[in-house]
């Protein structure tokens, strides 16, 4: 167990420094820079930023140097926001963006789980075919047309809630971004829990349950959901990658200072320690709830041996 | 796998058959497992309710997008980037309503606010859109396939390295990588953007396909026409092309099927941030994006473009759903 762990994270690190080296060739190979005006800049002004970022070094002691900054967790200072330091951002939008994302699939996995099971035990009934039906919808209805119609229902047309603005995490004015994110997580979650559910519930070891007389309740609560859910824990890794491409998409629809307005806003204006210091931000927080969610399953199926 | 089982076979049979029969000449291994498969596969997908009604919708969508512009630039004039000359009718106007409020059929869509016809707009939002879900899918088949059979086929060190790669691409937050090369190296003209996109999605969507194709292959290897082909002295490529690749092609249109709708919907997403397709050309993301602008007051703007691609991703996923139920021999049995 953790000899598993620990040879993950041995994994794990070459694989943030992949990304990093990636994301930082791509910045340097692409044409164009942030400095670049229409007018352009007469030539000393020009080699003088280039002398104080360093640009007028060779390419492998800037990447040494970007490295070596990036390995002390030191991501230099954004260009865009006037000489904000990266880290400095990053702790102010991370939590942001995090606390939606939590919310969001903590919504989903309560709303998915129930109603797929619920589905799975009432196999071909109504209820099953309308809540599959609504999964499959919540699948293909993009976030970026659900939010708008939310918020056309809710706010332009019946007044409930706020249509966008930032008052904080637990605010009304997050009901709807909460909604819209984890309508896509609900569908898969609920799909995922039923599939398993109806698998497991013909098993050996269910009919076992239920010739030792168990309550019904029982033996779905204790002896189903175990193996029935572990679809859905498998799901949290592709899930992981889904919420950072819906964050930047609700963020953006409902104005939320997030992370993901941030990293597009960086990409447009070509802010490029900003730009590497999220993606490298993100990816050692997805490579590391990867883990957890690989030795979450471990402790859920007793079957997995690392 | 005897050569008096198809003839029987062949004896009460209608035409569809004798094709099949024409296939299964190529692949020899695939033989009568073949075709009583696909034939009843087709059966039960038909009986599906909901697939049919995926397939029927997506020839319907497929067919207005490629027929509908020249129509609609035949009968009323109008094409997706066309800008009225007179500045009273550059505006939006609600669907089916004339600039003095009279009921009119020229805008079925009613008009954006540059007043463009939006119903043009949408149409070739769907060929944009439709192509790069399609083109991308194929991308991600070929590169799948070609490397999912290698890596299932020689097993061992190969495999071993092969898949920890994918591993290592599966983890990466693709996405936001995929944001910063479009973002950075895009912006010079629209095709350029366009592809890129086609590029940057299919380059990142095969993975899934591979490990399909390998799991499959692993649990074809072993089986005996490979054992017969390999004993005959047929070269590794050649086994891999002609018996290993044919037989797992059920779980592969499944899989592509359902990566067309998800990577359109990747690039109505790049396309809403403003990082895939260019004005002038639109897509669905990008007809949403710049619906929402003004949402609040001409609402057909965004709900046009929205619902359409909703239809056509939900009918996708439903045929999709519907070609794994009649091909898995899995859910067969339920």
């Amino acid at each position: 167990m953790i000899r598993f762990v620990l040879r993950r994270l041995l994994v794990t690190i070459p694989m943030i420094l992949v990304v990093v080296t990636l994301t930082w060739g791509l910045i340097r190979l692409a044409p164009g820079n942030f400095y670049a005006t229409e007018r352009g800049l007469p030539a000393a002004v020009e080699q003088n930023i280039r002398a104080k970022y360093g640009l007028d070094q060779p390419w492998y002691v800037q990447y040494g140097r970007m490295m070596a900054n990036t390995l002390r967790g030191d991501m230099g200072t954004s260009l865009s926001y006037d000489g904000q330091p990266v880290n400095e951002i990053l702790r102010r939008t991370i939590p942001v963006s995090a606390g939606l994302g939590l919310l969001a699939y903590l919504l989903a996995l309560t709303v998915g789980v129930t109603t797929g099971t619920l589905a799975a035990l009432r196999q071909n009934s109504g209820l099953d075919y309308s809540s599959m039906g609504l999964a499959m919808l919540g699948i293909s209805l993009p976030n970026f047309v659900l939010g708008p119609l939310l918020v056309l229902l809710f706010s332009l047309t019946l007044y409930w809630l706020p249509p966008a603005r930032w008052d904080g995490l637990f605010s009304r004015s997050m009901v709807l971004p909460v909604l819209t994110l984890s309508a896509i997580y609900m569908a898969y979650i609920a799909r995922l829990t039923r599939a398993g559910m109806l698998e497991v519930l013909r098993s050996d070891y269910i009919r076992t349950a239920r010739a030792k007389g168990l309550r019904e309740r029982h033996i779905v609560i204790r002896h189903a959901m175990r193996g029935g859910i572990l679809p859905v824990v498998s799901f949290s890794g592709p899930a992981l990658a889904i919420l950072v491409t819906g964050t930047v998409v609700v963020e953006r629809i409902f104005a939320i200072p997030g992370v993901g307005n941030y990293f597009i806003q960086a990409n447009l204006n070509r802010d490029e320690p900003l730009i590497l210091g999220i993606v490298v931000f993100i990816s050692v927080i997805i490579l590391m709830l990867n883990l957890l969610v690989d030795v979450a399953y471990g402790f859920i199926d007793p079957r997995v041996r690392y | 796998m005897s050569p008096t089982a198809s003839s029987t076979r062949e004896s009460g049979i209608s035409t569809a058959v004798t094709e099949a029969a024409a296939h299964v000449e190529r692949t020899p291994d695939a033989e009568i497992a073949g075709t009583s498969l696909w034939r009843s596969a087709w059966r039960r997908l038909l009986r599906n309710r909901l697939a049919v009604f995926g397939m029927v919708m997506i020839g319907l969508i497929v067919t207005a997008s490629i027929v509908g512009p020249p129509i609609i630039r035949t009968t009323t004039g109008y094409t997706y980037d066309s800008i009225p000359a007179e500045s009273s009718l550059v505006r939006s106007f609600p669907p089916l309503r004339a600039p003095d409020g009279s009921l009119s059929a020229a805008h079925p869509m009613g008009t954006d606010s540059s007043g463009r016809d939006i119903l043009a707009r949408v149409l070739l939002g769907g060929r944009i859109s439709l192509m790069v879900g399609i083109i991308a899918t194929l991308v991600s088949l070929v590169i799948g396939i070609a490397y999912g059979a290698t890596a299932g086929y020689l097993g061992g060190h190969v495999d071993d390295v092969m898949m920890r790669i994918v591993d290592v691409l599966y983890a990466i937050p693709y996405m936001m990588v995929v944001i910063v090369l479009l973002a950075l190296f895009g912006g010079q003209s629209a095709i350029g953007q366009l592809f890129l996109l086609f590029a940057a999605l299919g380059a990142v969507s095969w993975l899934t396909m591979a490990r399909i194709v390998r799991g499959q292959v692993i649990s074809l290897k072993n089986r005996e026409f490979v054992l017969a082909a390999r004993a005959g002295g047929v070269s590794t490529r050649k086994i891999i092309q002609r018996h290993l690749i044919p037989n797992t092609i059920g779980p592969v249109i499944v899989y592509a099927t359902l990566t067309v709708p998800s990577v359109m919907l990747q690039e109505a997403f790049l396309s809403f941030l403003g990082l895939g397709v260019q004005a002038p050309l639109a897509s669905w993301g990008s007809l949403a994006a710049d619906g929402i602008q003004n949402i609040a007051v001409f609402p057909w703007q965004l709900l046009f473009p929205g619902i359409t691609m909703a239809l056509t991703l939900v009918s996708l996923n439903f045929l999709g759903d519907g070609l794994r139920d009649a091909l898995d021999p899995q859910t067969r049995k339920t």
